[in-house]
């Protein structure tokens, strides 16, 4: 995903970005790393991943949990930010244990093994073994925590779809599951040295097989966008939609969670180049130009077809252009990024606004209109604008690259469909899935937990 | 006895209070309520969702007062939350059959001043 030294890779020529990757980037990075000897660990690169892990933390809690809360009626705030934070909780333990051997381990190029179960034999003072350049300067568990909070976030943002009809002993069941089941391959398969589409894997480098996915726009984004799709057709809609539905609570609280998850973002982006270097900083550039440029065209577009730019549409498009920004904060230039952000932007916006009522579904929060839509906007562009002077493994671009995005987001959206749906119909064996009549009717807030978020009287 | 509850604009409470203050009206029980008139609300959107002529906010004032504080209690009521626009709110006035002042026990004209 990154090299070490831009200016310096850039010093040996563009040719060797043509070579079997891994080769060209070890020889490249060899002046720093003394040939065989294991890198030496970099503080400042250290520190910077360090810091990142803990913005991509403050995204789900509180950043998403509050967005979220906001935008659900005030029956179900608290089961909402619940889910979030039980998220937080359950999966950090779980990819503790076998998520991250699960996603990065070895393994074969479907998924990983065990070997790395308990965070067994990942060092704490020692990079990845075999990332030649990606993290080489920083230990194998920092990048282990840093990516077990990207593992937090993402079934909490499919809790979106399903918001205020699950009952809660069936959604933590799914997270666990899932995570096992949807997110832990498609992460080995884009991201793990042994990926069956993955940039760190030689062999698919060297057919060109590989999918550009700078910071998860397919892995994570695209995923949570049509799993969620799923749940929301699995569950059903809620009672009363889409005509007798209530507005969102407490928007000032919707801003404030994605604030935090704007300013999360970036860490989520830039941390993701593993090293504080120029592969970080233009991914802090591209995430922060493509989601201004996104949060206007989306306000835009509401003050020309509804009269008024709307808060709720200017935090939306924010939203959309830091999806879009995930994938290709890493791979592209700012210009391209803007581009990239504004169509995100307007894609969303037209499906979430013109095409969804049509369609007849009740996904709760849009998880699949923005995260979905301008995940799949974001990879495709990643492809399309990729370049090798920002990425040594650009190898490709323009059509043949996108070729490739298209063919792994249609291979990630199909196993997240079929094993989500799957899932789903398993889970409702043991735990039934929907919330009651009654429960819905009375909120999730008191029937699932007991409490109430606002008291009427003192 | 008289009953006398008015809906008005939020932002015209402080004026009628103030007028009612100076007729020497100084119990007033004031809530928050919604509520729209022939006018209906402003139309809202949320994302794909319209709502709309929603319910509008409103102040409800409710003060009981002997006979001769009902004409100017409505004075103060008018001349404060009067505007001349739409919405500017109603005024009814009702009849008390009974009040009894909870801390004294004392009932009649003598329990709502």
């Amino acid at each position: 995903m990154n090299i070490a030294s831009l200016s310096q890779w850039m010093q040996q020529g563009a040719a060797e970005a043509l070579a079997p990757v891994t080769q060209a980037a070890a020889e490249a990075a060899a002046p720093l790393v003394q040939a065989a000897a294991p890198a030496p660990i970099n503080t400042g690169d250290t520190a910077w991943v360090l810091v990142c892990s803990i913005l991509v933390l403050m995204m789900s809690i509180p950043g998403l949990a509050l967005f979220y809360g906001g935008l659900v009626r005030r029956k179900n705030v608290l089961s909402i930010l619940m889910q979030c934070l039980a998220a937080a909780c359950v999966i950090s333990l779980f990819w503790h244990a076998i998520g991250y051997s699960l996603a990065f381990s070895p393994g074969n190029g479907f998924i990983g093994g065990l070997d790395w179960a308990f965070f067994k034999g990942v060092a704490l003072d020692q990079a990845h073994p075999s990332y030649s350049v990606d993290g080489k300067n920083i230990p194998h568990a920092a990048f282990a925590i840093f990516q077990m909070h990207f593992a937090v976030i993402t079934p909490a943002v499919v809790a979106g779809a399903f918001a205020e009809r699950m009952r809660f002993p069936a959604f933590i069941l799914f997270i666990i599951l899932w995570t096992a089941a949807v997110y832990c391959p498609i992460a080995h398969w884009v991201w793990s040295d042994t990926g069956f589409m993955s940039v760190l894997n030689a062999d698919v480098q060297k057919a060109g097989n590989a999918v550009y996915d700078f910071a998860g726009g397919a892995v994570i984004e695209v995923t949570c966008g049509i799993s969620g799709l799923v749940c929301a057709l699995v569950l059903g809609k809620r009672k009363g939609y889409p005509n007798h539905m209530s507005p969102p609570h407490n928007l000032p609280l919707a801003v404030t969670g994605a604030c935090l998850l704007w300013i999360g973002w970036i860490g989520f982006n830039a941390g993701s180049a593993l090293g504080a270097n120029a592969l970080a900083v233009n991914a802090v550039l591209v995430t922060q130009l493509a989601t201004a440029a996104a949060g206007i065209t989306w306000a835009l577009l509401d003050a020309w077809f509804h009269g008024k730019p709307t808060v709720l549409g200017l935090i939306s498009g924010v939203i959309a252009g830091l999806v879009a920004a995930t994938p290709t904060a890493g791979y592209i230039s700012p210009g391209a990024g803007i581009l990239v952000g504004v169509v995100a932007s307007a894609l969303a916006w037209i499906f979430v606004i013109k095409l969804k009522n049509r369609f007849g579904y009740d996904d709760t929060l849009d998880v699949f209109g923005v995260h979905g839509i301008a995940g799949i906007v974001g990879t495709l562009g990643a492809g399309l604008f990729a370049s090798s002077v920002i990425n040594s493994f650009a190898t490709q671009t323009g059509g043949t690259q996108v070729v490739n995005q298209m063919k792994g987001i249609a291979i990630i959206a199909v196993y997240a469909a079929v094993v989500t749906f799957v899932l789903l119909k398993l889970i409702n064996f043991v735990s039934t899935l929907r919330a009651s009549n009654h429960e819905e009717t009375v909120g999730l807030d008191v029937t699932q937990h007991k409490e109430s978020a606002y008291t009427i009287i003192d | 006895m008289k009953y006398i509850i008015a809906i008005i604009q939020p932002d015209r409470l402080d004026e009628v209070l103030q007028k009612l203050e100076e007729k020497q009206i100084h119990l007033v029980t004031v809530t928050q309520v919604m509520g729209h008139g022939r006018q209906k609300g402003i139309a809202e959107v949320y994302r794909s969702h319209k709502e709309g002529g929603s319910l509008l906010r409103k102040i409800k004032l409710e003060i009981g007062v002997n006979e001769e504080f009902v004409q100017p209690a409505i004075d103060a009521i008018l001349g404060g939350a009067q505007s001349g626009n739409i919405g500017d709110g109603k005024i009814f006035v009702v009849d008390i059959e009974k009040c009894i002042r909870i801390r004294t026990g004392e009932t009649g004209n003598a329990a709502i001043g």
